[in-house]
């Protein structure tokens, strides 16, 4: 065969490549020199740290930015998007984090809403509901076309995006870090469909950071370091395990701290103890109902759920900045008046919340300003009601070498990355010596490194004996780190399970709002 | 979008400034100024007259003629006092509008003192005149700040209301009764209302040989520059730069927002109503209702501290700056120069520098595409980003985006 055959040949199997792509912000070059093919009948995993260029790559490739040098190349030809419907005449189509559906109207109509093909005439409902499902049934995706958006789970709404982009001719479809939002079964029914759509012909993109689905799921998978290409592979043909990947991914060996399973159970009299505590959210209605659970001394208790089931209010809650209506928490057996952040702190309470920029920290001031955040009110830092500034940066300058951060105590908070911005937060609370630290959703967001870090924060702290409440999203973080395991589903808990042993599909279907004998579990 | 592209119409946008030059912070209000000018020249010229002779009336008037500048200080000290009251709280985004009221409520009070304890020295009878003052502005702010902590009453209602309260008390103490304020002493005054006049060896002092400098105006200084040290060097000021920066984080730090809201409007009244003390004993000598009711000093204090982004020592020179406009337009107004064509100026000058905050953290971008790596990363609601539609406006996800400050009104 030719050189000119071959050169064909790729050319159709590619849907869309990059060459060359090069992309720069204001201090950051995103993308150096990228070369990327998504092929048909695969699934082409994107992986990389935060920063590291994949979804300005995307965006590149859909028509969101342009690049400042490179071609973007459709059928072999160089293109130039000059917006996203330019990318959508070539059939490629990006699945953000952030769905973009109309919550009040159906499944069919958010398809067909916006879409040129519709535009200023009306549409035939039945049509593209018979379409809408004839896709849903061709993915194995099902989805009711009639259910209006609003009534629908996260995964469903999930569904309806991608339907959206197949309805709308995708040859090509980018999914950007799509499992971040499911249950293990959601994610489980999400890569049976990708693969249905590989079988059918289709490129699947697919960015993720985390490295056993890459390794569950993709055929292919091209790295991307600090805006490079640092590394690819082809996942049919190589064993390559996560700790290769990782190695792509970090430039060195990542070693994820992990709960020593030998280490003694926690004994003694619980630090932390919720009796029935129940709370509302905003709009009234429940968001946590009769939650009990006891943290010991040096025990980590995680608490798992979806998003959006009454972990944003548990942690406020005995952080005080949520009243609760119901019910008492106690620190070291002493209870804690209600909606009052500063005396938990006081009694030895450290939270690190979910809002860490704007809540947890102070975005528009100094790191220095916010590693006192709590402590300003401590003699040892001023004189009567002065501050001493110099007394403020030395313990400032401490606690960033203790704890490794990056920057400068003049910084302001705005401008750390996320993972700095995180271990100010963490260093500033485990610097209090406390003896409960509730953490909610401490490593979302963060790249490998930065979770490799603050997951060794939060071990050595239970290793010195703070009792830890750990809330997080991430099931993968609380097997690892977790000696308990607390299920949470629309602000009730729905059973606590040792870690050692626990299964994800066990954890999954309580998740779901399932009983531990739905799950076939003994209980604790 | 692209329709437009096509003809080749070039787009006009701002786009952010990543790292906004040092310089360009202070550097812009001055700028707008002479800028300003340049434009107030046109509109001069344009009517007619020559704008080079009316700038140079313009700055005799407000700082060279004999007395002039002391003139310009006198007309600055009231707006130096409600724009240090404004600040502290608007800083906060707690929007105390009312210090117009507060004032008089203080001038009330400061009126009555220096009246009431005439004769004593002169130093005993200002202090007491401004702990009346600051008592009267505490007390006319406490309601707002009361009503907005227990029973969450917008404070920018509530202060505007009261601003209208205000005066009514005065007129009726001066007009409508005999009240203490009240001058009973002579027949004329029996039959014209006045109040009460200050004993001469209670009025306030000035200071300079070259330009009489009041007292207030001293005192607006310590004042701004007290404040400037208290924000930035106490524990108090902390928890008001963690509230201002960020509600939730100071409720998360444990301070109480409800006191700290309620300290800090007492504060912002006591600012006021000193400003109200000092036009008793620097100004007027006794309470004068209609001259307090029309020269609105409060929500000009509002402006002035806009104009420097509520910064303690910029607020000491706006207010010098509006005060010199104001001075001038006085003097400058006669039947060849209308006092709306004055005013026509002092707007200019104030729109500029009022808007000229944005060039400092924006640039203007003509034409299809930004600079080379200088752009700013699309900020989605500010940039209108070409052919986005609803559906990819909502891209948040990016995590190449480089942090910005996305909240306008941020202070340094």
């Amino acid at each position: 065969m030719t050189a000119a055959g071959t050169a064909t040949q790729d050319q159709d199997r590619h849907t869309v490549s990059a060459r060359g792509i090069t992309k720069a912000f204001p201090g950051v070059t995103a993308n150096d020199g990228v070369d990327f093919d998504a092929d048909r009948g695969e699934v082409h995993a994107l992986l990389g740290e935060n920063g590291s260029g994949k979804t300005t790559l995307c965006k590149i490739l859909t028509g969101l930015y342009r690049p400042d040098a490179g071609d973007v190349l459709v059928g072999g030809n160089p293109v130039n998007f000059r917006s996203p419907a330019d990318a959508y005449d070539a059939g490629i189509f990006m699945v953000h984090q952030h769905f973009s559906l109309v919550s009040s109207m159906t499944v069919a109509e958010n398809v067909v809403l916006g879409w040129q093909r519709h535009k200023g005439r009306g549409f035939n409902r039945r049509q593209v509901e018979d379409e809408v499902a004839r896709a849903a049934e061709r993915f194995d995706m099902p989805v009711d076309p009639r259910a209006v958006i609003s009534r629908l789970s996260v995964g469903e709404r999930q569904r309806v995006e991608i339907l959206k982009a197949f309805y709308r001719g995708a040859r090509t479809l980018i999914l950007d870090e799509p499992t971040s939002v499911l249950t293990p079964q959601e994610a489980e029914q999400l890569f049976v469909s990708l693969r249905r759509m590989a079988t059918e012909g289709e490129a699947v993109v697919f960015i993720s950071h985390k490295l056993d689905e890459v390794s569950a799921l993709c055929d292919r998978v091209t790295v991307l370091r600090q805006g490079r290409v640092s590394g690819s592979a082809d996942l049919r043909s190589e064993r390559v395990d996560a700790r290769g990947l990782a190695r792509m991914m970090v430039g060195r060996d990542i070693a994820f701290a992990r709960r020593s399973r030998s280490a003694p159970v926690a004994e003694g009299d619980p630090a932390l103890e919720l009796r029935y505590v129940s709370a509302l959210d905003a709009d009234g209605t429940t968001a946590l109902h009769n939650v009990t659970l006891s943290v010991r001394p040096g025990e980590i208790l995680g608490v798992a759920g979806v998003a959006g089931n009454g972990q944003v209010a548990l942690g406020e809650v005995i952080g005080g900045l949520r009243k609760r209506t119901a019910g008492e928490v106690r620190l070291r057996g002493e209870p804690l008046p209600p909606g009052n952040p500063r005396a938990a702190s006081d009694r030895g309470l450290a939270y690190v919340p979910e809002d860490r920029i704007g809540t947890g920290l102070a975005p528009g001031l100094t790191v220095a300003d916010n590693c006192v955040l709590k402590s300003f009110r401590q003699r040892q830092l001023g004189r009567g009601p002065f501050l001493v500034k110099s007394r403020i940066l030395a313990r400032t300058r401490r606690l960033l070498e203790a704890f490794n951060v990056k920057g400068t105590s003049e910084s302001l908070v705005r401008q750390l990355s996320g993972g700095n911005a995180q271990k100010v937060l963490l260093a500033r609370e485990i610097s209090s010596a406390p003896q409960v630290l509730v953490v909610a959703t401490p490593t979302r967001g963060l790249d490998v490194s930065a979770m490799e870090s603050i997951r060794g924060l939060l071990l050595e702290a239970a290793a010195a004996g703070t009792a830890i409440l750990l809330i997080s999203e991430d099931l993968g973080e609380i097997l690892d780190l977790a000696d308990r395991i607390a299920v949470i589903s629309r602000g009730r808990i729905q059973g606590v399970l040792d870690a050692d042993g626990a299964d994800p599909e066990q954890v999954g279907v309580l998740m779901m709002g399932g009983s531990l004998e739905d799950a076939g579990a003994s209980s604790l | 979008m692209r329709l437009r592209s096509e003809i080749g119409v070039p787009e006009i946008r701002f786009e952010k400034r990543l790292k906004p030059p040092r310089w360009l912070g202070p550097a812009t209000p001055p700028i707008a100024v002479i800028v300003a000018l340049a434009i107030g020249a046109l509109v001069l010229w344009a009517s007619g007259r020559d704008a080079v002779d009316i700038y140079q009336r313009m700055a005799r008037s407000a700082f060279t003629n004999p007395g002039a500048f002391s003139n310009t200080l006198i007309a600055a000290t009231p707006l130096l006092l409600t724009g240090l009251a404004a600040a502290v709280t608007f800083r906060m985004k707690v929007w105390n509008i009312g210090a117009d009221g507060q004032l008089m409520i203080g001038a009330v009070l400061a009126a009555a003192a220096g009246t009431f304890f005439g004769g004593r020295s002169l130093a005993a009878v200002m202090a007491l005149m401004i702990l009346a003052g600051i008592v009267g502005g505490c007390l006319w702010a406490s309601i707002a700040a009361l009503l907005r902590v227990y029973l969450n009453t917008n404070e920018v209602l509530t202060t505007l209301m009261l601003n209208y309260i205000a005066p009514l008390i005065l007129f009726y103490l001066i007009f409508n009764s005999t009240s203490y304020w009240r001058d009973l002493s002579t027949q004329s005054a029996r039959v014209f209302p006045q109040a009460k006049t200050l004993a001469e060896d209670a009025f306030w002092p000035t200071y300079g040989a070259a330009a009489a400098v009041p007292f207030g105006f001293l005192l607006g200084v310590v004042l701004a520059l007290a404040l400037y040290f208290v924000v930035r060097n106490t524990r108090f000021g902390f928890q008001m730069r963690v509230s201002a920066d960020s509600p939730e984080a100071a409720r998360y730090a444990g301070i109480s927002t409800g006191r700290l809201l309620i300290l800090v409007m007492l504060l912002s009244g006591a600012l006021a109503g000193i400003a109200g003390a000092s036009q008793i004993g620097d100004v007027s000598h006794r309470l004068e209702p209609k001259n307090l009711q029309l020269a609105t000093f409060g929500y000009t204090g509002i402006a002035v501290a806009a104009l420097v982004r509520y910064h303690p020592i910029g607020i000491v020179v706006s207010a010098i700056l509006v005060g010199a406009l104001n001075n001038a337009g006085f003097n400058l107004q006669g039947p060849d120069l209308p006092l709306g064509l004055i005013g026509v100026n002092q707007g200019i000058i104030l729109m500029l520098v009022a808007a000229s905050e944005v060039t400092a953290r924006y640039r203007l971008v003509i034409g299809r595409r930004a600079r080379r790596g200088d752009r700013a990363p699309p900020p989605e609601q500010a940039t209108l980003e070409p052919g986005a539609s609803p559906e990819q406006g909502t891209s948040d996800g990016t995590d190449e985006r480089p942090r910005q400050d996305a909240r306008p009104g941020e202070d340094s």
